[in-house]
């Protein structure tokens, strides 16, 4: 820190610098003004800390999918954020046709194991033509190139669904045994909200296991060291890049679900746009390439943006900080890049691919 | 060199034919007439929102403009309708882009458009300028018909709209809070678009004006899912009445993450138009029970035959209208191509000449035209410039089980401006 006092003067380090204490600043004295007028208590605290997780992870299934992919191929998926669309649209319908039956409320576990399995299904599908039709024939052209396409990826599915589904907004039925809350000394949680913790973590724990612990994961991993020398050891690349795709896409459907859940109103052929953005704000901020920042990244975006605007933009006496959650998501993803642009994790590969 | 001389020949050359068919042509009108050769067809445009979020709303609009040109067998005096369709994506921007390309083509005579107001501010400077004239059937924000800068008004001659001013929309609200529900206490909130936002303004100054309360005023960010942060900054200002004129989902998060709210269990929610739509009580589920929307009432036989008629051609692969504004389009379409009809002549040699100024005007003589959604007369008043809906076609709505369960659609009306407009219309 303060570099400039020591080499030789630079107006950017110094600029970086001031910013960097009027950050901490504007942070402290933020707090400290919202936590000495106690306007917020304690309970409603650890509510919004609990719902700030609960979105985190959410953030996290769908970052995975952005960090498995550039870990592989130092691409950004812009069209991510659809394939979270697919499997949460169309599982939509699955979950009103299990509604129906009543099947929904007399097996909810099942019920909600069998929507996860579908959703993914159904992303791994889109994820995996996305990058057959769309990627592949792509690769070794100029890195702006794919990225070009998959913005143009994500409009094409945009509209696709668009057309099998309708332009309404849908609602994911409520699942009855995950009304209600549980009472954790005078704390009040809602029981859905510890349900997408933990499945999300479940994922997360699946997935690491799938990465470290597996013969495709090894194989994986080993195309994202060197994919030419992997090719050597006898690895086919295109299957392994596909499957990596595949697994995204599952992470990112099984999210539509757990999200639907969560936040069951709002499913509609636009809702992949923001959660695919926040999610790779959340990839970066962990480290993009990186799997364990991807997870944490998630999480930490969640929390910040839930208790961020209460406790320092509100403590700072801006008017309607509520409506600044985005603005918070967003500036910390810019003072990641200027302060630490490999992420919270960091990710090895980055000097030496980027 | 040799090439360039020949090429402004051949373009003076061009200039001096077309000159005389200049200085021939037939119109006397002020802002310039629409030509249509003999056997070409009559060309109107739609600039709706076809895409993003908000294309249920444009759906809507489009079948209604369909339906009502294939209520004249796609016909207008002797020659083929033809629509073009122009998208404004619910935004300044695509309003302006739009209206440019519109602007651009003379052969259009009248625009039907846009779906959201924001769109209609960056689309009317053009189409007004172009001498064109707009019929809007779904914008309500008060400032597009009110002709006072200072007052952020943003009228432009050539600008009507068959869709209710907020105006009257916000006002209803109001009255209905002080006078049917008790209300002493009123929170409001906007998503940051102006129609939401004006339209919040205007039920807050009401209610004020019939001595209500204001205790809250915020706003949500489109986009939002998590809305706790405002519920509990509006249970804690203890209203009787939540005020929420906001388009879906950011409406349905809010009803249904208000009924965990503690404070806000037993708060009555009011929505508007922004929100009428079918799909919002089930979405909602039970917590929708009970909440108030005001929103277009549109009823009566010929209604009930324009949505058999619906019902069997499809328009937009729906066999119900996705939305509340087909109708306002059904009769906004009519009375432009009434309008056309009313002032194109007939040239000797077949051309019909219809003058752009000409049409404007016989938009603004409209009087107690009799169309699906009430009398339509359009004003000239400071406020109303353009506005030939009258506010009538406007109902309070309240949701029910049967909304919730079976999505029975429109919900039923609890109270509407002939319970209470003799004293202030």
């Amino acid at each position: 820190m303060f570099k400039w006092k020591t080499d030789e003067f630079s107006w950017v380090d110094f600029t970086i610098d001031v910013l960097r204490v009027l950050i901490v600043l504007g942070v402290v004295i933020g707090a400290w003004n919202t936590l000495s007028s106690g306007r917020i208590s304690l309970a409603q605290w650890v509510n919004l800390f609990a719902a700030g997780l609960s979105q985190g992870s959410i953030y996290a299934l769908i970052a995975l999918g952005y960090t498995l992919v550039y870990g592989i191929l130092l691409m950004i998926n812009f069209a991510h954020g659809e394939v979270f669309m697919a499997g949460a649209f169309t599982t939509v319908f699955f979950a009103e046709a299990l509604n129906r039956t009543g099947f929904l409320n007399e097996q909810p576990l099942l019920s909600i194991l069998l929507m996860i399995i579908f959703a993914g299904l159904v992303s791994m599908t889109v994820a995996i033509l996305l990058e057959r039709v769309a990627y592949r024939p792509l690769r070794g052209s100029p890195r702006l190139v794919p990225l070009i396409t998959a913005i143009g990826a994500s409009f094409f599915l945009q509209y696709t669904f668009r057309g099998l589904y309708g332009s309404g907004f849908k609602a994911y039925p409520q699942v009855q045994i995950l009304q209600g809350v549980i009472s954790v000394g005078g704390i009040n949680i809602p029981i859905v909200q510890i349900f997408v913790f933990c499945s999300a973590l479940v994922l997360m724990l699946g997935l690491y296991w799938l990465v470290e612990r597996t013969r495709i994961g090894k194989a994986m991993r080993a195309v994202s060291e060197n994919k030419e020398v992997a090719r050597l050891m006898g690895i086919d690349i295109d299957w392994v890049i596909m499957f990596t795709f595949g697994v995204g896409g599952f992470l990112a459907g099984s999210a539509g679900v757990i999200n639907g859940m969560f936040r069951p109103q709002g499913v509609n052929f636009f809702m992949g746009f923001i959660p695919g953005i926040k999610a790779f704000t959340a990839a970066v901020l962990g480290g993009i390439g990186n799997i364990p920042g991807a997870m944490l990244g998630g999480l930490f975006l969640g929390v910040i943006e839930a208790i961020g605007p209460n406790l320092v933009l509100a403590g700072l006496g801006i008017p309607g900080a509520n409506q600044l959650k985005d603005v918070i998501a967003f500036t910390m993803l810019v003072l990641v890049l200027i302060f630490r642009p490999q992420g919270i994790l960091g990710e090895r590969l980055a000097e030496k691919k980027a | 060199m040799k090439r360039l001389f020949l090429v402004l020949t051949v373009l003076c050359m061009l200039l001096g034919l077309s000159a005389p068919a200049l200085a021939d042509s037939h119109c006397m009108d002020e802002l310039g007439c629409v030509e249509v050769a003999p056997d070409d067809p009559i060309v109107i445009a739609s600039i709706l929102a076809m895409s993003g979020p908000a294309s249920f709303y444009g759906a809507d609009t489009l079948g209604g403009i369909e339906l009502a040109i294939l209520g004249r067998d796609g016909m207008l005096l002797g020659r083929d309708i033809e629509l073009v369709e122009e998208d404004s994506y619910c935004a300044a921007e695509g309003g302006q882009a739009a209206a440019q390309r519109v602007a651009a083509d003379e052969s259009i005579a009248g625009v039907i458009g846009t779906t959201c107001s924001g769109a209609a501010q960056g689309a009317m400077p053009i189409i007004s300028e172009a001498g064109m004239l707009m019929i809007s059937s779904s914008n309500t924000s008060p400032s597009l018909t009110n002709d006072n800068a200072d007052e952020g008004g943003t009228y432009y001659p050539g600008y009507f709209r068959t869709a209710h001013n907020d105006l009257f929309q916000g006002a209803m609200g109001a009255k209905f809070a002080v006078e049917v529900l008790m209300a002493g206490a009123v929170a409001t909130v906007h998503d940051g678009d102006p129609y939401t936002e004006g339209l919040a303004v205007v039920m807050a100054n009401e209610f004020a004006g019939l001595n209500g309360d204001v205790v809250f005023q915020g706003a949500v960010s489109k986009g939002d899912t998590d809305m706790s942060a405002i519920l509990t900054e509006i249970a804690a200002s203890g209203p009787d009445l939540v005020y929420l004129p906001v388009f879906t989902p950011e409406s349905e998060f809010l009803v249904s993450q208000a009924a965990n709210t503690p404070g806000l269990e037993n708060v009555r929610m009011m929505t508007a138009d922004g929100s009428f739509n079918a799909d919002f009580a089930p979405n909602i589920g039970q917590a929708a029970v009970g909440v108030l929307m005001t929103g277009p009432h549109v009823a009566g036989d010929a209604y009930q035959e324009f949505l058999t008629l619906w019902a069997e051609e499809q328009p937009g692969g729906t066999d119900s209208p996705p939305s509340g504004f087909h109708a306002h389009a059904y009769d906004g379409t009519n009375l432009l191509l009434d309008a056309i009809e009313a002032v194109a002549e007939e040239m000797d040699d077949g051309t019909l000449i219809i003058g752009r100024q000409a049409l404007r005007d016989a938009m603004a003589a409209v009087e107690d035209y009799a169309g699906l959604t009430g009398t339509l007369t359009c004003q000239e008043a400071p406020l109303y410039m353009g506005d030939c809906a009258t506010g009538t076609a406007l109902a309070v709505f309240e949701l029910g089980e049967a909304q919730v369960d079976e999505g029975a659609w429109p919900p039923p009306i609890v109270w509407d401006l002939s319970m209470t407009m003799a004293d202030d219309m």
